[in-house]
C-alpha cells in the first residue's frame, strides 16, 4: 500500500478519507449513541493488512480517538519557547524573569486515558524556559500545590538557588535567582522528596540556555520531552510519549518541508525506565550531547539517552514522505512513544 | 449538614473512585479479530478509554457506549493479528488510568454454534458422561446377586463418590468465585447454591411422596439428579477447557472418565438392587444423571460465564449434600450399623479412594 502519498496532488488522500470516516463515525455516535470509538487511526504506515481466505482485515496500531487540546496541546508545546519579561542591567547584561507556579492538576496523557498530574504552569511538561547564556536569571515560583515542592534547575549556580534544600510549602513563594551557564540544553525539575513521584506527577521542563558568541543557523526548532505515566501506580509505565500524549504527532503528523533545517531539543524525563530513545526514519542526524560542544557531534540515526539526559538534534529531510520518529525500544513506541513526519516538497537534487 | 455527614456524603470521599472491570471471557472470532466481554461489578460506571495488547495500544470497537453502567456488561471489538497457539495479554485503560487485564494462555480460534462444534460438543458430553453412567448401569444384575450386606457396602461406597464429588465441586465452585465481578458476589452465590438446593429438592420429593415409588427408587431418583446436577458443572469446566484450547481431549482423559464417571452409574443403581426395575426406569436415570454432561459442555464450549459455572458447581455440590444425606438415612434404617458399621466404613473410604484414583487419569 502506499505511504507518504502527498494530499496536495487533487481529490482527497486516503488519509484525509480515513479523517473524514472517523468524523462520520463520531458524528454517528453523539447522535445515536449506538457506535461508539469507531475512529481509526489516520497514519497510513500503520494500517496493517492480513490476507485470509480471501478475506481482508485492517488492523490499526495506536489509541483510539483524540485528546481535547483546548487545555494542552503537544503541538503547541513543541514550538514554544517562554523567554521571559527582559530588561537590561546597569552591567550591560540582560535580566529575564519568569513567573512559575507549581499547580495540581488532571491532564490528559492518551484520548480518554486522565491522570492527576502534579505541573508546572498548569501543563506537563511545564514552559520551555529560553535564554542565552550569561543572561541574569531570576525565577518567581509560587507553590499552588498540594505537596510541597521546588525547582532544581541544571546548571552553574550557588548552593542555595539549587532548588534542593529549600523545599517550598503550598502556598509559599521562593525567587531563584543566577546566571545562565552553561550554554546548552539544560533542564529543570522538581527536587523535593520522593524524588521519583514529584518527577513521575510531572514537574519539570526544558531550560535551554543558547550560546552567546555563535549564532544559530535559523532552523525549524521542535521541543521534545520523551516522558512516560505509569496511571496506574504500579511502578511502570501504562502511557509513553513526546510532550506527554500517547501517539499525539501520529494523529497530527509535525509538517516539514524538504530542505529545510530541523533543529529538536531532546530531553528524557522518563522515569521507571532507565533509558529511553529516539530514531527518525528516512534520514541521519547530527546529534549534540547536551548540546555543549559544536565541535562534537554524532552522526546517526539513533541515540540514547538516560533519564535527565538531553541533547540537540539536527537534520534535514532530502525526500517528501511520511517519515516515522519513535523510541526503538518497541514496546515504548507501541505504548505511545511513535510520531511522524509529514515531509512535502520535491527531492533534492 | 446531612450531604456532608449522611450515608452518601460519608461514603463519597475524596479519594478516587475504585473501579472494577472484570474481563470475563476473550474471544477469537476469527483471524486477525478478538472479542472481550466484560462486566462492571465495581460501584460506579467506568468508561473504558483504551485497549493495549501485549504491551501495545490497539485501536478498537465498542457495541454501545464506551461507558459501562455497574453490573452493566458490554462486548468491544479488537482487530488485532494474534497468532494461533500463542499466549496473549489484553488490557483495558479506563478514563482514570487504571488498567484491567486478562491473560489469555492460547489464543485459539473461538468455537462457534456450526454443525461441527455442536457435534464437537455432544460427543464429548456423550463420551465423559452419558457412555460410563450407562455403563455403571449394567451393574445392577450383579449388584441383584450379591448377599445383603454387600449391597449395603456399595450403598456406602457410592456415598464415599458422591462426598468426593461433593467436596471437588465445592472446592472448583469457591475457586472459581474469584473470576466473578466482586459485586456478583461469587461466594454468596456458592452458599445460596449449597444451602438452598438441598432444600428445594427436599421439598420437591415431599410433594411427589403422595405418588407412587419406595424410598429406595426415590433414593434412586434423587442420586440420578444429583449426579446430573454435578456432572453438568463438569461439562461445564470441560468444555470451556475445550473452547480455550487448555486441553485436548486425548484417549487418557476418555478413558478416565470412563473409569470415573462408571462409579456414578454403580451408585444409582446401588439402593435398586431389591426393586423391580423396568428398563425404561433405568433409561430415565441415565439420562437425568448423564445428559446434563452435554448440555454443560454445549454451554461451557460456546458462551462460558464465571457466574453460571459457579451456581451450577454450587447447585451440584448441594444436590450431592442432599443425595448423602438421604443415602445416610437409608442406611441407617437397615442393619449394619449405619454408615459406622465396619463393613460400610470400609465403602464409604473405598468410594473415596476409588474417586481419587479414577480421579489420577482426569486430572487437567
Amino acid at each position: 500500500m502506499a505511504t507518504g502519498e502527498k494530499s496536495e496532488g487533487g481529490g482527497l488522500s486516503r488519509r484525509e478519507l480515513l479523517r473524514a470516516g472517523t468524523a462520520g463515525a463520531v458524528g454517528l455516535a453523539a447522535a445515536g449513541g449506538s457506535v461508539a470509538m469507531v475512529r481509526p487511526n489516520p497514519a497510513d504506515t500503520q494500517d496493517r493488512q492480513i490476507v485470509r481466505g480471501g478475506q481482508e482485515h485492517v488492523h490499526v496500531m495506536g489509541t483510539s480517538g483524540d485528546i481535547d487540546t483546548s487545555l494542552y496541546d503537544p503541538a503547541v508545546h513543541l514550538e514554544s519557547f517562554d523567554r521571559g519579561r527582559t530588561s537590561p542591567l546597569p552591567d550591560g547584561r540582560t535580566l529575564r524573569e519568569y513567573e512559575i507556579t507549581a499547580v495540581d492538576r488532571t491532564i490528559e496523557v492518551a484520548p480518554g486515558v486522565h491522570f492527576d498530574a502534579w505541573t508546572y504552569n498548569g501543563t506537563v511538561p511545564g514552559p520551555t524556559l529560553r535564554c542565552t547564556e550569561g543572561d541574569r536569571l531570576r525565577v518567581n515560583f509560587t507553590n499552588s500545590g498540594s505537596h510541597p515542592h521546588t525547582i532544581h534547575f541544571h546548571g552553574i549556580h550557588a548552593g542555595n538557588m539549587d532548588g534542593v534544600f529549600e523545599v517550598v510549602d503550598p502556598g509559599d513563594t521562593f525567587r531563584y535567582e543566577f546566571d545562565a551557564l552553561p550554554a546548552g540544553v539544560q533542564l529543570y525539575h522538581c527536587h523535593a522528596a520522593p524524588l521519583k513521584r514529584h518527577i513521575h506527577k510531572g514537574l519539570y521542563g526544558g531550560f535551554i540556555i543558547d550560546p552567546r558568541d555563535r549564532v544559530l543557523e535559523p532552523a525549524r526548532e521542535l521541543v521534545m520531552v520523551m516522558n512516560g505515566f505509569d496511571t496506574n501506580y504500579d511502578g511502570e509505565n501504562e502511557v509513553y510519549a513526546v510532550n506527554s500524549v500517547a501517539f499525539h504527532f501520529q494523529r497530527h503528523p509535525i509538517q516539514l518541508r524538504v530542505g529545510e533545517l530541523v533543529r529538536i531539543y531532546l530531553f528524557n524525563m522518563t522515569e521507571f525506565d532507565l533509558v529511553n530513545s529516539i530514531h527518525v526514519h528516512g534520514t541521519f542526524f547530527k546529534y549534540w550531547r547536551t548540546g555543549t560542544r559544536p565541535d562534537h557531534y554524532d552522526y546517526t540515526d539513533t541515540v540514547l539517552l538516560c533519564q535527565g539526559e538531553r541533547g540537540v538534534i539536527e537534520m534535514t529531510f532530502e525526500h517528501p514522505g511520511l517519515f516515522m520518529f519513535h523510541a526503538h525500544q518497541s514496546e515504548f513506541a507501541e505504548l505511545g512513544w511513535m510520531g511522524l513526519f509529514e515531509v512535502r516538497g520535491e527531492t533534492v537534487g | 449538614m446531612f450531604v456532608t455527614f449522611g450515608p452518601v456524603g460519608v461514603f463519597r470521599a475524596s479519594f478516587p473512585p475504585i473501579e472494577e472491570l472484570t474481563l470475563e471471557r476473550v474471544d477469537f472470532p476469527a483471524p486477525g479479530q478478538i472479542r472481550v466481554h466484560l462486566v462492571n461489578g465495581g460501584p460506579e460506571p467506568v468508561t473504558v478509554s483504551q485497549v493495549i495488547v501485549d504491551d501495545a495500544y490497539w485501536s478498537f470497537t465498542m457495541d454501545g457506549n464506551a461507558t459501562v453502567e455497574r453490573l452493566g456488561s458490554a462486548a468491544l471489538d479488537v482487530p488485532y493479528p494474534w497468532v494461533s497457539g500463542e499466549p496473549l495479554q489484553i488490557g483495558l485503560i479506563t478514563s482514570t488510568g487504571l488498567t484491567f487485564t486478562r491473560e489469555v494462555a492460547v489464543a485459539t480460534e473461538s468455537p462457534r454454534a456450526n454443525s461441527r462444534y455442536l457435534t464437537t460438543f455432544v460427543l464429548l458430553g456423550l463420551y465423559v458422561g452419558v457412555v460410563p453412567v450407562f455403563l455403571g448401569l449394567l451393574w445392577l444384575p450383579f449388584l441383584r446377586e450379591i448377599p445383603r450386606h454387600w449391597v449395603d457396602f456399595f450403598l456406602s461406597l457410592t456415598i464415599g463418590l458422591l462426598v468426593f464429588l461433593g467436596v471437588d465441586a465445592l472446592a472448583e465452585a469457591v475457586k472459581m468465585s474469584g473470576d466473578v465481578a466482586s459485586a456478583f458476589q461469587g461466594i454468596g452465590l456458592v452458599t445460596m447454591g449449597v444451602v438452598g438446593t438441598p432444600l428445594v429438592i427436599q421439598g420437591l420429593s415431599r410433594l411427589r411422596k403422595h405418588g407412587a415409588g419406595t424410598e429406595a427408587r426415590r433414593a434412586a431418583v434423587l442420586i440420578a439428579l444429583g449426579i446430573g446436577l454435578h456432572n453438568l458443572g463438569e461439562g461445564l469446566a470441560i468444555g470451556s477447557a475445550y473452547a480455550i484450547g487448555e486441553i485436548t481431549l486425548g484417549s487418557t482423559l476418555v478413558i478416565g472418565f470412563l473409569l470415573h464417571n462408571t462409579t456414578e452409574g454403580i451408585g444409582i443403581v446401588a439402593p435398586l438392587t431389591r426393586e423391580p426395575v423396568r428398563p425404561g426406569t433405568l433409561l430415565t436415570l441415565g439420562a437425568l444423571a448423564g445428559l446434563p454432561t452435554i448440555a454443560g459442555a454445549l454451554i461451557g464450549g460456546l458462551s462460558y460465564a464465571p457466574i453460571a459455572t459457579v451456581l451450577f458447581l454450587s447447585i451440584g455440590a448441594g444436590a450431592v449434600i442432599q443425595v448423602v444425606w438421604v443415602l445416610g438415612r437409608l442406611l441407617s434404617q437397615r442393619e449394619g450399623g449405619g454408615l459406622t458399621g465396619p463393613l460400610n466404613a470400609a465403602g464409604l473410604l473405598a468410594g473415596l479412594v476409588l474417586m481419587y484414583t479414577t480421579g489420577l487419569w482426569v486430572a487437567f
